[in-house]
């Protein structure tokens, strides 16, 4: 088909400019950092098995309540497992979880976002006030206020919710990209060729609104592993024999004195991952932005 | 101004009316029968059906709304269901503590973050500069839960500064009871430290990059002075509104917050409601969180409008 | 003779370089010149030769990544260069100035005016009580009326005009040695320029301030200045007495620039406009030989490889060529001369605007946008259009297009009515009717290949598809003379002349019959403007299209159009043959309009100055709208009667109350004062 092969080098075009920014972003050491963490976190949820010394939920396996030793170097839990083992497998319910509410609510709010900044008039005045409405509820409230309505939890809910209330904040940002573009010429000269509003808003609006798309995107993924986490700590997600980081939290935090090790070395390992995606983000953002 | 305010106020109201049709409709609508989800599946039919009967949930939709909300205007936010006391009775003692906390954690937060803001973006691109912003995006990664165990390890447990949680014995007097928030306080402000030093930095940086601070210093002012009349205040504008939506997130980390401190403020009082599935008094605390959120940004909105003379005295026509 | 008092300022072998990506990438290259005391210098160029760069070096205030390589400034016999921190700011304190482009941000926001402005006075060492009265005084001798009102206003309140005449009081309160203006009146009307201009004259001579004048615009210079410096890729290329460089060139770019600009009443059936081919060198690049060598038609293998030195072309004129003899008859670009086929009025117009009006309601005000307006365009003609921003220029445009519904009245294509908004136009109506717009950056989508906008501005346009669209998207490049490399490239890769060709090149893909447009060449420099009038004139030969044409520059609208229209407030104020509107006589606005534009052919010119800012279009002047300003308003009668607009000779209308006669009586009286 011909129009293709007229696309292959505009193609070309954007591969240079992705692989400008992609040199920008390996230059700078704060995105090499947080990548290579990201990049171990999401090895250990892909292989579990490959990483961990012992099994991270059976009982019972060791003596309990062991400070961290060369041989258990985080100690161990009241349930006789091995900390270091279970902080290994902790990542794959939040790496799992996260991304994909956060994909959802990235997609849904672009929509949302180009449908409400490309109308404008009385569609974004009604869908502006209803997401105003949403977003003075802090993020927590709504989901707990959601998980108890629903009265059911698990990976599908926590994900839809999540989703559904990231979804406006990621379209008050592409709202207020695609109004830029609105006022920008070359929509009024698609109107005037006669072009509906389908073709403007996707084909015409969205490529230049991608970069403040990807950079929500990865804001946003660290907000839903924050999000994960808090919601988990709290009982509103997996719970014990689970390795999950915030769900041995919330299960050993009571007894922070003296069993200190139980909750200090998850919470790091929380704390490494949105540390490190917060970095990668950042640094997309500044590359994106410049 | 007054034309300004008064569409503000009205945007407001009409977002409070959404948003107490939001919290209904999630409340009411989404279990399908409020009674099961209430009671559970291993409930009699009878016991359902009964609380249905109790909480109106057998009527229509509209009529349960717009009698939950004619009592809404009247001062009433409904019954808790397990203590059987009206909601206001348990929420407004928890409101109050929870300010307490909020206050601490406002006075700690908003001048250091506000601080180290003016900082990076006076050492733009510098070392200095590098650190706080990092320190910044680290800390509010962070959350709460894990920023606060770290705080709960170093200052209670290993140093024991200051006690591992925010339940003071009755009787302490006002500097106790502070000492017991300090923590909390802490770990809420760290969480909110980075967005508003970096709001204040980015602010900064345009400021300093202006045409107007180049004719300030083309004027021969000395760098300070171009900094304390003609940055500064340009600078400072944005972050008051960027202030306002965090006390709404501050709100939000109360939940985290005083659950992992034992505080009896609205989050706890709203955790203890979801667990124990009492909805009305759920509803009736989401919705006094959405009020207080939305008072205070309408604060900051005439704040901001009060001190933008573009807005408070128009444009030319 | 002056050799114990120092000039104002002197620059030698002036290098500066900008870090991009860690290298070092020079902007200026060994620029040396001086102004004596009192006088003005002019420093010419197009974007990006390193003009700005050059003042900033001077006041000492570097972009961050810039940095000064070798040379020195003084000022009033001061090193600049060497000084230190404290020098430096007694430096900015008591000897410079700086007025720049865009008074609307070189003001605080946050700060009333004559705060802003008393600051200039207490950093003397003033008390606070006699800076405010300074101020007040300040603002009196820039001509601001009622100052003690505006003292107290932000600058957010106060017209583009009154910003800039507030930045000047400023600049002056230091009486300074030196005062920098870096295109101190571009996107100000031309009547306001010109007072602007006119005010920075006087106070110099009031002041005897050295002035160095930076801008674009010959015209400008011309006016203001004793001396010029001509710039090119960030070397002098020429510099002497102004009437001697814009009379008798020396260096082929000068010529070259010279040439470019539409003057002297040419038109477009009197043959192409001179350009300069090629692109400026890009920013920092690696230069043997004469900056200059690859666009000069004069250029030999010497000038590639060669630096041509300073060599005296005059009396304080000279030029950095080898061949400055030969200069002055640069070879003309060869093309064939243009067949502008004669429009035929007896015909149906193409468009019939019928008393088209339009009231926007803004914050509770109705504001008349246009009013009544009446005008027509045959086939093939250019209809120029011409007023002050808040005329009513671009919504006359948008209505015609349809992106804006008239409140009364319609347009008529080929004698059939249109729908008022474009959603409802047919087909064939949205082909009929194209635009090309101001800025090129905005108009093309920079995320899309120039080959994919041409191929779905066909798809839609001509309904050309498949195999058929490439062939047809290569021929309508080749049309705008676009290379066939460029179809791949994306805009930002493209300079502004070839992106505002491929924005020319979409709005002619569906065969338009006429095609709006809105200031298509006021964003481009002066060598690339020539070219997109050419390229313009030829489609119109070529295809017949007529064009509504709306531009500030008078010059480029006479060069363009067949018929002119003016407007003021809305309302139509003079509409005639080109000629006749510019040869007078003219309605008061026009004259004034006209006498308002500075020009390089110098000579004594009277300028008929108006009274105040455009009045609101929200409150307009009862009577004829333009009596509050107009210098030959009769009296009572403009007060309260709006003139109609009449024939006053065939094709010809206006709308005043003074006969022809009269006012051809009244311009007659002082010399031929326009010809722009």
């Amino acid at each position: 088909m011909t129009a293709l092969e007229v696309a292959r080098p505009a193609r070309s075009e954007t591969k240079a400019a992705r692989s400008e920014r992609l040199r920008l972003l390996v230059r700078s050491p704060t995105v090499i950092i947080g990548g290579v963490i990201v990049l171990f976190w999401v090895f250990c949820a892909a292989f579990p098995g490959l990483v961990t010394p012992h099994d991270p939920i059976f009982d019972n396996q060791f003596p309990t309540s062991l400070k961290p030793t060369w041989a258990y170097p985080f100690g161990t839990d009241t349930n006789g497992r091995d900390i270091f083992s279970r902080v290994l497998a902790g990542s794959r319910n939040v790496l799992l979880i996260a991304p994909a509410a956060t994909l959802l609510g990235t997609v849904l709010g672009t929509i949302l976002g180009l449908v409400t900044g490309y109308f404008r008039g009385i569609v974004d005045d009604v869908l502006g006030r209803v997401i105003d409405a949403v977003l003075s509820l802090p993020l927590i409230i709504t989901a707990i206020l959601i998980v108890t309505a629903v009265g059911k939890t698990g990976t599908w809910v926590v994900i839809m919710i999540i989703g559904l209330i990231f979804s406006p904040l990621v379209s008050r940002t592409v709202r207020a990209a695609v109004l830029t573009e609105t006022e920008l010429d070359y929509v009024q000269a698609a109107r005037l060729r006669g072009e509906r509003a389908p073709y403007i808003m996707f084909s015409e609006i969205l490529p230049n609104v991608m970069s403040p798309v990807v950079v929500e995107f990865t804001v946003r993924l660290g907000y839903a592993i924050f999000t994960v986490a808090s919601l988990t700590f709290i009982g509103f997600g997996v719970a014990d024999p689970s390795p999950d980081w915030a769900a041995q939290i919330n299960k050993y935090y009571g007894f922070i004195d003296p069993y200190w090790w139980m909750t200090l070395f998850p919470a790091l390992a929380i704390a490494t991952l949105v540390v490190a995606v917060n970095l990668v983000a950042d640094g997309i953002r500044e590359v994106y932005e410049r | 101004m007054t034309r300004f305010l008064l569409k503000r106020l009205g945007l407001a109201l009409v977002t409070l009316f959404l948003l107490s049709v939001i919290v209904f409709s999630v409340s009411s609508v989404l279990p399908g029968n409020v009674g099961r989800a209430v009671l559970g599946p291993f409930a009699a039919q009878e016991s359902v059906d009964a609380l249905n009967a109790q909480l109106g949930a057998n009527r229509s939709l509209f009529t349960q709304y717009t009698d939950w909300a004619g009592g809404l205007l009247h001062g009433d936010l409904g019954t808790s269901l397990t203590k059987q006391v009206p909601a206001w009775d348990l929420l407004r003692p928890a409101l109050s503590h929870s300010f307490e906390l909020a206050l601490v954690a406002f006075l700690i937060c908003v001048p250091l973050s506000i601080l180290g803001g003016i900082v990076a973006g006076l050492r733009y691109g510098r070392p200095t500069d590098k650190a706080i912003t990092i320190a910044g995006l680290s800390f509010a990664a962070m959350p709460e839960f894990v920023s606060g165990i770290f705080l709960i390890l170093l200052f209670a447990i290993w140093l024991h500064w200051l006690p591992t949680s925010a339940q003071w014995e009755d009787g302490a007097n006002r500097l106790t009871q502070v000492k017991y928030l300090i923590l909390p306080g802490m770990t809420l402000t760290l969480v909110l430290f980075g967005y508003i030093a970096r709001i204040t930095r980015a602010g900064m940086i345009e400021a300093l990059d202006s045409d107007y601070a180049r004719t300030a210093y083309l004027k021969g002012l000395r760098p300070s002075v171009v900094i304390r009349k003609h940055v500064l205040r340009n600078a400072l504008l944005p972050t008051i509104a960027v202030v306002a939506v965090q006390v709404g997130y501050l709100v939000g980390g109360l939940v985290v917050v005083e659950v992992l401190f034992n505080y009896q403020g609205i989050g706890s009082l709203i955790y203890e409601a979801a667990r124990q599935k009492d909805l009305p008094l759920l509803t009736a605390g989401v919705l006094v969180i959405g009020i207080v959120y939305l008072v205070v940004t309408l604060i900051a909105d005439i704040l901001y409008a009060f001190l933008n003379p573009r807005i408070r005295l128009g444009g030319i026509e | 003779m002056s050799e114990h008092i120092p000039l104002a300022l002197e620059v030698s072998d002036l290098e500066m370089v900008y870090r991009v990506r860690g290298v070092d990438r020079p902007v200026l290259r060994g620029v040396s010149f001086s102004i004596e005391r009192g006088r003005s210098y002019g420093l010419v160029g197009e974007s990006g030769c390193g003009k700005s760069t050059a003042a900033l070096a001077i006041v000492r205030y570097l972009p961050r990544n810039g940095r000064i390589a070798g040379g020195t400034v003084s000022v009033a016999g001061q090193d600049v260069l060497g000084f230190s921190a404290r020098g430096l700011r007694e430096y900015h304190a008591l000897t410079v100035s700086m007025v720049y482009q865009n008074p609307g941000s070189a003001l605080n926001p946050g700060m009333r005016v004559g705060a802003q402005l008393a600051e200039a006075f207490t950093i003397l060492g003033v008390s606070r009580g006699e800076a405010r009265d300074r101020a007040r005084a300040a603002l009196e001798r820039v001509q601001i009326a009622d100052p003690a009102s505006v003292m107290g206003r932000y600058p957010h309140q106060l017209s583009g005009g009154m910003q800039q005449r507030v930045v000047i009081a400023m600049a002056l309160a230091k009486d300074p040695t030196l005062l920098i203006l870096d295109e101190p009146t571009t996107g100000l009307d031309a009547t306001v320029e010109a007072d602007v201009l006119d005010l920075v004259a006087t106070l110099q001579s009031e002041l005897h301030t050295a002035v160095l004048f930076i801008s674009h615009n010959l015209g400008v210079i011309s006016k203001m200045c004793d001396r010029v410096g001509v710039l090119y890729a960030g070397r002098l290329v020429e510099e002497g007495p102004v009437d001697t460089v814009l009379q008798d060139p020396r260096h082929p770019y000068t010529v070259g620039l010279l040439r470019c600009i539409p003057r002297g009443g040419v038109r477009k059936d009197h043959g192409r406009l001179d350009t300069i081919p090629g692109f400026l060198p890009s920013l920092g690049s690696r230069l043997e030989g004469c900056v200059f060598a690859d666009r000069c038609a004069l250029a030999d293998d010497r000038c590639r490889c060669e630096e041509p030195p300073v060599t005296q072309a005059g009396a304080g004129h000279i030029a950095r060529c080898f061949h400055q003899d030969l200069a002055p008859t640069l070879p003309r670009e060869e093309a064939a001369e243009l067949a502008v086929p004669a429009v035929n009025r007896e015909q149906t117009p193409l468009i019939q605007l019928e008393d088209l009006g339009k009231v926007f309601v803004q914050s509770g005000h109705e504001v008349h946008a246009l009013a009544g307006v009446s005008a027509a365009i045959w086939p093939g003609e250019t209809l120029g259009l011409v007023g002050e921003s808040g005329s009513g220029k671009t919504t006359l445009a948008r209505t015609l297009l349809g992106i804006v519904a008239p409140t009364s009245g319609s347009v008529e294509l080929e004698g059939r009515k249109l729908a008022p908004r474009f959603q409802k136009r047919a087909h064939a109506d949205l082909r009929a009717l194209q635009i090309v717009f101001q800025n090129p950056d905005s108009a093309l989508n920079r995320r899309h290949s120039v080959s994919r906008i041409l191929l779905r501005a066909l798809k839609k346009l001509a309904g050309v598809t498949g195999a058929d669209a490439e062939k047809h998207a290569a021929q309508l490049a080749d049309r705008v003379r676009l290379s066939e490399r460029t179809l791949t490239q994306k805009p930002v890769q493209l300079s502004g002349g070839l992106k505002q060709r491929v924005a020319i090149a979409r709005a002619f893909a569906g065969d338009p019959k006429l095609v709006v447009c809105d200031e298509p060449t006021s964003a481009l420099d002066v060598s690339v403007q020539a070219a997109i009038l050419n390229l313009l004139v030829e489609l119109q030969a070529e295809r017949g299209v007529s064009y509504l044409f709306i531009s500030h520059d008078l010059g480029v609208v006479r060069y363009i159009s067949d018929r002119i229209a003016v407007l003021y407030l809305g309302r139509l104020m003079e509409l005639g043959p080109s000629e006749t509107v510019f040869d007078g006589p003219h309605h008061p606005y026009t004259e004034a309009l006209l006498s308002a534009v500075p020009t390089i052919d110098g000579g004594g010119r009277r300028r008929i100055k108006l009274g105040g800012d455009i009045p609101s279009a929200a409150s307009p002047p009862s009577g004829c709208v333009f009596h509050t300003r107009c210098p030959r308003a009769l009296g009572a009668v403009c007060e309260e009667t709006e003139p109609p607009l009449v024939e006053i000779a065939p094709g010809r209308l206006m709308r005043c109350h003074i006969p022809l006669d009269e006012l051809r009586r009244l311009q007659a009286k002082e010399p031929e004062s326009v010809s722009a």
